[in-house]
């Protein structure tokens, strides 16, 4: 096989990387580019573990090949916080034990901050919806959806 | 006796109780946490496993030729490779059976082969070129088939263990065993009722988000390194290097973070097929499980049938409790029967109980441990019939409960009697919970009940190094699966006196602490905690030493409060005290590094029991359940981080309501899985569920220095009977198999109004 | 002497008792003795169990002493998830 050339900006910056016609966009993060904060669970897009943004947009990047990123400007949990300071999301869910194992919680915080930017004031139906793609398996996410709801509240006083 | 035989501490804590981030949070919430697949190696191989298509059958052939002449292809492993070193010790060959077929493929997706190429692509293409010349068997998943005398036969070895005449003829039972006092028979011929009924659970999965994984690295000098997401890494090197004949100590292992276990990674699978792969190919290898491969191929929990049979008098007290478990744990002798049966009645306080329980074995993945294993399917049988007993006598299920439980001083249904222990207190708590007051709406059901849980200890080692900047450097050797760094670090700032971000923890690899049982039976802040407790206890003693050292006084006149060196009365001198980071910068000069140690075998650990409420509503229509209200009262000890004890109820809790209404594994007549994937075999999800309520008991465990109880497992044991519970009062009918699927319920509805009908 | 009771389907290993007694100071020496006095019991002791003294089940412990009027339960060695 061939490799295919491809030109994308992740988390802002612009990347060049050549991949397989083949390979899932999370194989290039992963295993190209070295951004494993997402992570494979399934790689059937049941879990969302691999939650990432493709032009803002939600997506299980085990679902998307490499070389369809093309142009795109994707987002991952590495380019969440800003420098130092931690984004509202990942502050709340260290102060709300919103994490047991932490294998999920890359793609759930990059879930639900797809969920913030366009619904600021989620109710608690509309948080456990927006998480739905995303499985936990230790929390019960009771914490989860509480450190959520907590960070719209505190994103929305800013 | 407990290890700590001083009385309970009464001292109000300082850190303990508190609620701080936990130490490895910032890793986890900007991805930078290293999980099992995040590891790579220079000149990483790419391992790949072939798995049996078939449910039984006989390996006539394996021909690896063509695959080893694909380019790229760099090792090629069999059963051939796997020589058996077990010396006769049948568990141990059970595993080196089950990570490797021999003879037989016993389970559809027994691992036959596996490859290490140069990329993922390559070893694919080899699974594809070896060739497996398979005798298609017989095969049988359900464990009553399995039980049956015309059964196909897995192993011609088993011959029932405890029946009487020893049988001479191989079956698939392997052992039967029986717990219980009194006459039962005396018991029910007093009885006023007598319920009995049987029940079938299926089996479930851990459903860990985070495939198996490792990296193993070995060289022609039998040195190795392995890099591997598990509950226990000192487990999987012992395991490993016996299975492929290595020295123990030419086989270091790092537990990476791990991304949930529940019991799913407290053994071997993919972890000796690495190291042998990494062996022949003299490459660092990486083996990561696909989602289908751990739902086939690592150990799901076994699935059951179970009869019960309970008889009351008029006034609600039970004369006698008699069960029958069932247990088929996959393909190999273990299945987690005896502890079905064991904790089946332990929640009762009973005169005449008996329990008898049968080890199967069946087509299906070896079972691995899942969070009190064998304890929620026994619990969901009995409680069931409790709560049709307190209908029947006319008593609300708590009143009947409360008048039955076991309490100090009763004789447990496993035998020995119990000390204090927090049944009767959650049962109180429950009743006065606002939950019990709510009302109810259309199609909605109230269901309790009640689980226990026996927690162990286990070997364990840990080591505390004291900074020269009066820091601290904890070394423990279990796997933080939920965040026990935090304990240990609270733990260790509680008894050093300094604030808990002093003390920073780290799960060391096995060449840095002696061995360490694996992170398992809700035992890590129990005993790795305690003995956390006792290295910080050994660090005081020698600081204190070294104060008197510096202060020129004995020993024994020094004594360490509030995190500081103090003279020990008047008589000692009149010395200003000296902080921990006083003294220790001046160990050197004083007799070199400061450290506490401490190795022990942990006892004590302390039954723990829970009640649970839940509110279900059930469609009529389409027979699907939502959980609308749910709420868990259980007795920690001592919470040491209460979030994180709100954590394991809430998880526990959730994990049941996913086995009580979605989670099975589902097979063909052709003995495969038919949903090996999350789209098909459902976890529950944010949007099916509500808030989970806890309430957090603290009635302190005599075993432990601060009265910790373990609490990772007990959640997990009342959910299915007390959403069992609530869906039958929903349905106005009673549900005795599960999951309860809407096919189910709509079948149990429709059977019951074609009852009514034909009545009528 | 200690009275130790073993579950029932060990019986068949001990001439059908479930309560016996035992010559033992310590864990230790009641588990040898038992395998001595019942060698049906020995696959049983090999594969592994727990002692319940006194209602705190032991899963490891060879020096763990016991009394006379010890309350001495063998069981299956404990497992978790």
């Amino acid at each position: 096989m061939s490799a295919i050339h491809v030109t994308t900006k992740i988390n802002g910056d612009v990347v060049d990387y050549v991949c397989e016609a083949d390979e899932t966009l999370l194989d290039v993060l992963r295993n190209r580019l070295g951004l494993t904060g997402a992570k494979e669970g399934c790689s059937t897009g049941d879990c969302g573990a691999c939650s990432v943004t493709i032009d803002g947009r939600l997506t299980c990047s085990c679902l998307v090949l490499g070389v369809e990123a093309e142009g795109c400007e994707i987002d991952t949990i590495e380019g969440m916080a800003d420098g130092e300071a931690l984004h509202p999301l990942q502050r709340k869910f260290l102060e709300h034990a919103a994490l047991q194992c932490g294998i999920c919680t890359p793609g759930i915080l990059v879930a639900a901050k797809a969920l913030l930017d366009t619904n600021p004031e989620p109710t608690e139906t509309e948080v456990r919806f927006g998480l739905a793609g995303n499985l936990c398996r230790c929390t019960g996410y009771d914490k989860i959806v509480r450190a959520v709801m907590d960070a719209a509240q505190e994103m929305r006083r800013a | 006796m407990p290890l700590d035989s001083t009385p309970q501490d009464k001292r109000a804590f300082k850190v303990v109780g508190t609620r701080p981030l936990r130490p490895d949070g910032i890793d986890k919430v900007t991805g930078r946490a290293k999980f099992g697949a995040d590891a790579t190696a220079p000149g990483m191989l790419v391992g790949r496993i072939l798995r049996s298509p078939h449910a039984h059958a006989r390996i006539k052939k394996i021909d690896t030729a063509k695959a080893e002449r694909l380019p790229g292809v760099k090792a090629i492993v069999t059963r051939a490779d796997f020589p058996d070193h077990t010396n006769g010790d049948a568990a141990l060959f059970d595993i080196l059976y089950n990570i490797m077929a021999r003879e037989k493929a016993l389970y559809e997706g027994h691992a036959v082969a596996a490859v290490a190429a140069v990329d993922a692509h390559t070893a694919r293409e080899a699974l594809k070129l070896i060739k497996v010349d398979y005798e298609v068997l017989p095969h049988v998943t359900d464990v009553d088939e399995a039980m049956k005398p015309n059964a196909p036969v897995l192993h011609n070895t088993i011959l029932t263990d405890g029946v009487e005449p020893k049988p001479r003829k191989p079956s698939n039972i392997v052992r039967r065993y029986e717990f219980g006092h009194g006459d039962v028979e005396a018991g029910f011929r007093r009885a006023d009722i007598v319920v009995e009924r049987t029940f079938k659970t299926e089996a479930t999965h851990q459903g860990y988000i985070e495939p198996h994984a490792c990296l193993a690295n070995v060289g022609p000098d039998g040195q190795g390194e392995l890099w591997v997401c598990t509950q226990g890494h000192f487990m999987v090197r012992d395991t490993c290097a016996r299975l492929l004949g290595m020295d123990i100590s030419k086989l270091r292992v790092t537990a990476s973070e791990i991304g949930g276990g529940f019991g799913g990674k407290t053994t071997v699978f993919i972890e000796p097929v690495a190291l042998a792969l990494s062996r022949k190919a003299n490459r660092p290898v990486k083996v990561v499980m696909s989602r289908d491969e751990v739902f086939k191929a690592s150990g799901p929990t076994a699935s059951t049938s179970i009869d019960v049979k309970i008889g009351v008098t008029k006034d609600g007290r039970i004369t006698a409790a008699d069960a029958t478990l069932r247990y088929q744990g996959g393909a190999f002798a273990g299945s987690p029967v005896e502890f079905g049966a064991m904790s089946a009645f332990a929640c009762y306080d009973l005169e005449n109980v008996r329990a008898i329980g049968y080890d199967v074995v069946t087509n299906r993945p070896k079972q691995a441990a899942y969070r009190a294993p064998g304890a929620p399917m026994a619990a969901f049988a009995v409680e069931s019939v409790i709560e049709e007993l307190a209908h029947k006598v006319g008593m609300a299920g708590i009143d009947f409960r409360i008048k039955n439980a076991a309490h100090e001083g009763t004789k447990s249904s496993y035998g020995p009697t119990y000390g204090p222990i927090g049944l009767l207190p959650t049962l109180e708590r429950a009743k006065q919970h606002p939950h019990f007051k709510a009302p109810l709406g259309p199609n909605q059901g109230r269901g309790m009940a009640c689980g226990f849980w026996f927690n162990f200890g286990g070997q364990t080692c840990v080591s505390l190094n004291v900074n020269s900047d009066g820091t601290v450097a904890l070394s423990v050797g279990t796997p933080d699966i939920g965040g026990s760094r935090a304990s240990m670090c609270l733990m260790a700032a509680e008894e050093l006196g300094i604030p808990y971000d002093k003390v920073r923890a780290i799960v060391a690899d096995t060449s840095s602490l002696g061995y360490n049982d694996v992170t398992d039976g809700s035992r890590v802040t129990f005993a790795t905690g305690m003995a956390t407790i006792h290295a910080a206890r050994d660090a005081t003693r020698k600081l204190c030493a070294r104060a008197a050292q510096i202060w020129g006084i004995p020993e024994e006149a020094v004594t360490w409060e509030k995190g500081h060196a103090r003279p020990a009365g008047p008589n000692a001198g009149n010395f200003p005290p000296m902080s921990l980071a006083e003294v220790a910068a001046q160990a050197g000069a004083t007799g070199g590094p400061i450290a506490g140690h401490y190795e022990y075998s942990a006892d004590g650990a302390g039954v723990s029991f829970a009640t649970h409420i839940c509110d279900a509503e059930v469609d009529p229509e389409t027979g699907a359940t939502r959980i609308v209200r749910y709420t868990v009262l259980q007795d920690a000890g001592k919470a040491v981080h209460p979030s994180y004890v709100e954590g394991q109820f809430q998880g526990g809790a959730v994990q049941g309501i996913g086995w009580a209404l979605n989670e099975e594994y589902i097979y063909g007549k052709d003995g495969r899985l038919q949903n090996a994937g999350f789209l098909d075999y459902r976890i529950p999800v944010c949007s099916d569920l509500p808030m989970i309520d806890t309430v957090i008991l603290e009635i302190p465990n005599p075993g432990h220095p601060y009265g910790v109880r373990g609490v990772g497992e007990t959640s997990i044991v009342p959910p299915l009977a007390a959403i069992a519970n609530a869906v039958s009062a929903a349905a106005g009918v009673r549900l005795t198999s599960l999951p309860m699927s809407p096919p189910r319920i709509l079948a149990a509805l429709e059977q019951q109004n074609a009852k009514r009908i034909a009545a009528e | 002497m200690v009275k130790v009771v073993v579950w029932g389907s060990l019986k068949p290993h001990t001439g059908g008792k479930a309560e016996l007694e035992i010559e033992a100071t310590n864990v230790r020496e009641l588990l040898n003795r038992l395998g001595d006095a019942y060698p049906g019991l020995k696959p049983q002791l090999a594969r592994g169990v727990s002692v319940a003294i006194d209602g705190v089940i032991f899963r490891d412990g060879w020096h763990e002493p016991l009394r006379k009027e010890s309350e001495v339960f063998l069981l299956p060695r404990m497992v978790g998830g």
